[in-house]
């Protein structure tokens, strides 16, 4: 009996085309900005007013998977954009993330304004492809989450006062939306949606060639909001570590390593803590790649979920 | 992760980060040629005190480096379309001087910098924070182009990053 086209296989190709079109979508970005830049010297005097580029290479850090400026999973001091005090900047990325049992894909955009605030937004997809049958949520299955934040820097300057072991520190907040309400709900959660607090440090030691972040993160997350907020049985804030330290290895390349702890709050499956380590390559202020090895643990039932994460940059 | 195992976690890595750091900082204090008396880094015309030793003096080759480095980086900063209007009427002769002995002595290299001190130098100018890193930027360059390693120039540029805070006035 020939079967109509069913919703099962259009889900199916709509999952398959999904990281099709991210690639697409971010090759197409990447082309269009590389022109741009090209055209866009770094050392151009300022022709926009309020835009610089003025910070130095890297400084700003990359763009995280919650579309802060930081790491690939920590969240630094550092504003978005090369705008120095007198100017403004910003960034868009796209990011994937290539686990064994799932695919993380994640877009967004940060304005840095005077090099004190930082406001952001990501969307990240957290594609179960064929996990979600295993799962018995379906094939394809697809947690996706808006995160909404905001940065101030509060003191200190991360790079120039190499006289000083004060570090840039700045406090902030992330609300996250995850939109599989019916869901976060089946699996234990208390809430759908949740806000992050965060106080970070972040500091350059010039004379060692080194970056050190170190941020202090409260909150209710399982697995960062993609899998929702709190649990019946621990509804309360959780102080959480995220820590990277990253060696200059040239102007344009910084390699190292980031730690990220999570709670533990659901009881059908157990959390671990994150890890990676990275290379990012700032071609210039406008272009940037970062490639990571990324260990993400157990997540919902399935274990030693380790893979490749890269991420597109581009900005001002 | 439990809430006092990640305190723990964090303040350890603080700690370790700031001693790594408070490490080098006391090793060099240890070493550096003494002040005259009651010098503190900040009241010393050059900016800061000098890198102990000669290891980054030498990276930077000498004398001979240091002046092309600097011959190399006037053009720089006298032709980069972000700062070049700074320097209209500027006495380059002198500021290509003081600048080769301000980064001898900096360098541990065998000099004394017999030139303003950095805020007075800089007075008047509304220098920008754009304006440093833009010439920070044209030394980079300068500094690559005598192939002066990488760690090396970042200890330079550790002891002009404080400056900022007597160069910039807006
Ligand atoms: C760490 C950063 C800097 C250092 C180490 C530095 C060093 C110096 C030195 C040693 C002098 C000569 C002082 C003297 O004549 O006794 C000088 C003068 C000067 N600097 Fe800087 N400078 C810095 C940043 C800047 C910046 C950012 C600008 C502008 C973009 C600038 C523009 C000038 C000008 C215009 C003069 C005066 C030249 C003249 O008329 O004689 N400097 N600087």
């Amino acid at each position: 009996m020939r079967r109509p086209f069913s919703f099962s296989t259009e889900t199916q190709l709509g999952g398959a085309m999904r990281p099709i079109k991210t690639a697409v979508s971010i090759s197409a970005m990447a082309a269009g900005l590389a022109m741009a830049s090209a055209a866009w010297a770094d050392d151009a005097a300022p022709t926009v007013p309020y835009v610089d580029s003025g910070r130095l290479l890297l400084t700003q850090g990359v763009s995280n998977i919650e579309g802060a400026a930081g790491g690939g999973l920590a969240t630094w001091a550092v504003i978005s954009g090369y705008g120095t005090k007198d100017a403004v900047g910003g960034n868009v990325h796209a990011t994937y993330v290539n686990l064994p049992s799932y695919t993380l894909q994640d877009y967004g955009a940060a304005v840095g304004l005077f090099d004190r605030v930082e406001l952001s937004y990501a969307r990240e997809e957290f594609d179960t492809g064929s996990t979600g049958a295993k799962l018995g949520i379906g094939k394809n299955f697809t947690f996706d989450q808006d995160v909404l934040g905001a940065k101030v820097k509060v003191l200190g300057d991360a790079v120039y006062n190499q006289d000083s072991l004060i570090p840039q520190i700045a406090v902030g907040m992330q609300y996250k939306h995850n939109e599989q309400d019916a869901i976060v709900h089946a699996v234990g959660a208390k809430e759908a949606d949740g806000v992050d607090y965060y106080i970070a440090a972040t500091k350059v030691f010039l004379n060692e060639s080194l970056v050190v972040d170190t941020t202090l993160r409260f909150t209710k997350a399982n697995q960062t909001g993609l899998l929702g907020f709190g649990s019946a049985r621990d509804d309360n804030y959780h102080p959480e570590f995220e820590g990277s330290v990253g060696y200059l290895v040239t102007r344009q390349i910084v390699v190292g390593a980031e730690v990220r702890t999570k709670p533990n709050n659901l009881g059908f499956a157990k959390e671990d803590d994150w890890y990676d380590v990275f290379a990012a390559y700032a071609i210039n202020k406008h272009l940037s790649a970062t490639i990571a090895y990324a260990d993400l643990g157990s997540i919902a039932t399935f274990n030693n979920q380790r893979g490749v994460y890269v991420s597109l940059q581009a900005g001002f | 992760m439990s809430a006092s195992r990640s305190l723990r976690f964090a303040a350890a890595l603080l700690c370790g980060a700031a001693l790594f750091a408070a490490g080098s900082v006391c090793a060099q204090e240890a070493t550096s040629a003494p002040t005259p008396m009651g010098t503190s880094p900040s009241a010393n015309p050059a900016g800061a005190d000098a890198i102990p030793g000669d290891g980054v003096y030498k990276a930077f080759h000498e004398q001979a480096g240091i002046d092309r480095i600097i011959d190399d980086f006037v053009g720089r900063i006298t032709t980069d379309p972000r700062i070049s209007e700074r320097f209209k009427g500027a006495n380059l002769v002198r500021l290509r001087f003081e600048l080769k002995a301000q980064v001898c002595y900096l360098t541990g290299g065998p000099c004394t910098y017999t030139g303003k001190d950095m805020k007075t130098a800089h007075a008047g100018m509304d220098l920008k924070n754009l304006d440093f890193n833009a010439l920070a930027e044209d030394l980079q360059l300068a500094m690559d182009k005598e192939r002066v390693s990488f760690p090396a120039q970042n200890r330079l540029l550790a002891k002009l990053a404080p400056m900022q805070r007597a160069v910039v006035t807006k």
